[in-house]
């Protein structure tokens, strides 16, 4: 009898990349849905356009730079392309965006070796090579008031509830907001992350279809209640209430599709509780002592960084060996 | 005369010291803000590199072998401290914006390396020509980066405004954007090397092609 012999993996699912991409847009789409609502058609053309040109810029990238003649779009591409759409300001002009979208897709992703080479989050790490470069257009925050035509020139800009947490105190942010606007996102701040509340949902999608990291998410926002539990005992006028910072910033959007992107994250369970708790606490340290109001995205880069060393560290045993 | 004209013209692209050789990051990443700076700097270190070649290369035969790199370093810092006290002189604002980078030049890894790797082992002409080329490619290398930065980030080169404030990408005059057009700049000049070897390849299986059939 002849036995063949070959290297795992064994079993291969019959999902693609495009059936998981396809998943993490419709599970997005409720958050596409709300920035529409509170700040007009302009979010949603921003989020459309940010999905489109991400992937002709990979298709182009694969085609023509890369030589692979056989690619064709999975999806992945329009995902970091719309992320990085619900992670800006309302008003960010359409070029801007683009210059986001191709540092996300050429440098972070595909000088990296592409799909599933990257070492960090190639939306976020956008965000932040936006925020360097063009820091008036993103951090300009307008207030969400239903105007669903037309551009915000003439519109009054306003805090996020984070910013006024830091320079003015609780009580105030507490008076400019309510814990409701701050669960529906009824609030000023990017386009995608104001409203926790369906992207809870959309999150709860994907875990019903398997698709994502639990542990991540539950461990980044345990992490951040702790700590902001214990800092609210400390000075609460100062610190902010723990429901506070779940609710506010980017933290549902950060926590629940971007630390839980699976490229970056790390691969077994132990390791992923590890890299939740140190997106909380980083997190959590930028926005108590920080110079910037909200860090998530900084975190979440930051701790991408550790996740070679942290994968190394919790590797399982192999089954049938002895602890050495 | 020819081998002559290839030990100047060497350090330009083929083995041009940054983006090939990779040398001399420090001074590389950190003074390329500008083209103006990138390019006072490439002369500086162009400066010092050819006077220490010729003299290293004119002592190279009574310098005892085991005290080399001190020696070298003597003269090095002896017309780095030339160069400083002149630009110090004669480009006080260029002087004061690449500040520390100047001293910095008696550690550059190009003037050691070529100190070590050239001049201690060929004559005074042939060093003097390697440095120049060096120097020339090492200038040309930052004045090209700092113009691209200097573009992006402030929308002019040499301070002759291209587009002004139209578009200013500010990530790339801070360290991030040094990192990005310089790891650009390095792949393309790989991408060169790669499409030359691959057509000197073709031509050689071409020529033996030929030789076979007659």
């Amino acid at each position: 009898m002849k036995l063949l012999t070959s290297p795992a993996p064994h079993i291969r699912t019959a999902d693609s990349t495009a059936d998981v991409m396809l998943d993490v847009l419709i599970a997005l789409s409720p958050a596409v849905a709300a920035a529409t609502y509170f700040f007009g058609l302009q979010a949603f053309i921003l989020s459309i356009a940010g999905m489109i040109s991400a992937e002709l810029i990979e298709f182009f990238i694969m085609r023509v730079l890369r030589k692979d003649k056989n690619f064709v779009p999975n999806g992945s591409a329009a995902v970091t392309g719309l992320l990085l759409a619900l992670n800006v300001s309302v008003a960010t002009p359409w070029w801007v965006l683009l210059i986001g979208v191709l540092f996300a897709i050429a440098i972070v992703k595909h000088a990296f070796g592409g799909l599933g080479q990257n070492i960090f989050n190639p939306a976020l790490a956008a965000r932040i090579f936006l925020l360097v470069s063009f820091p008036t257009a993103m951090t300009t925050w307008y207030p969400p008031i239903g105007k669903f035509f037309g551009t915000y020139a003439d519109i009054q800009t306003t805090a996020t509830p984070l910013a006024v947490l830091k320079l003015e105190g609780f009580n105030s942010a507490m008076q400019k907001f309510t814990y409701t606007d701050l669960l529906f996102g009824n609030i000023g701040g990017c386009i995608g992350e104001t409203s926790a509340l369906l992207l809870i949902i959309g999150f709860l999608y994907l875990v019903l279809r398997g698709r994502i990291k639990i542990v991540i998410p539950a461990t980044y926002l345990g992490t951040v209640f702790a700590i902001s539990s214990i800092m609210y005992l400390v000075n609460p006028e100062k610190f902010g209430t723990p429901l506070f910072h779940l609710l506010a910033g980017g933290m549902m959007l950060g926590a629940l599709f971007m630390a839980t992107d699976m490229v970056t994250s790390p691969m077994t369970l132990k390791g992923q509780a590890i890299f939740g708790v140190g997106c909380g606490l980083i997190t959590m340290l930028i926005r108590y002592f920080g110079g910037y109001p909200e860090g998530v995205s900084l975190s979440i880069l930051l701790m991408n960084a550790f996740v070679p060393i942290i994968d190394r560290y919790t590797q399982p045993k192999i089954f049938g060996r002895r602890k050495s | 005369m020819k081998s002559k004209l290839g030990e100047f013209t060497k350090g330009i692209i083929k083995d041009n010291p940054t983006y090939v050789q990779v040398l001399g990051m420090c001074p590389t990443l950190a003074t390329t803000t500008s083209a103006k700076n990138g390019f006072g700097m490439g002369l500086a270190a162009t400066a010092v590199l050819v006077m220490s070649n010729i003299v290293i290369s004119a002592i190279r035969k009574t310098v005892p072998e085991k005290i080399r790199i001190p020696i070298f370093i003597t003269v090095i810092a002896t017309f780095v401290t030339i160069v400083d006290l002149v630009m110090h002189a004669y480009t006080y604002s260029l002087w004061k914006t690449l500040g520390l980078f100047i001293p910095l030049i008696v550690v550059n890894c190009i003037i050691m390396g070529r100190a070590e790797a050239y001049a201690s082992k060929h004559g005074v002409f042939d060093s003097l020509l390697d440095g120049l080329g060096m120097g020339v490619g090492f200038t040309l290398s930052l004045t090209i980066l700092g113009s691209v930065r200097e573009l992006l980030g402030n929308g002019t080169i040499f301070d002759i405004p291209v587009w002004g404030k139209a578009f200013n990408v500010f990530a790339m005059i801070l360290p991030p954007g040094a990192y990005l057009t310089l790891g650009l700049f390095a792949a393309l000049f790989a991408a060169i090397g790669i499409s030359k070897g691959e057509r000197a390849k073709k031509k050689a299986q071409q020529a033996q092609k030929v030789g076979e059939q007659k």
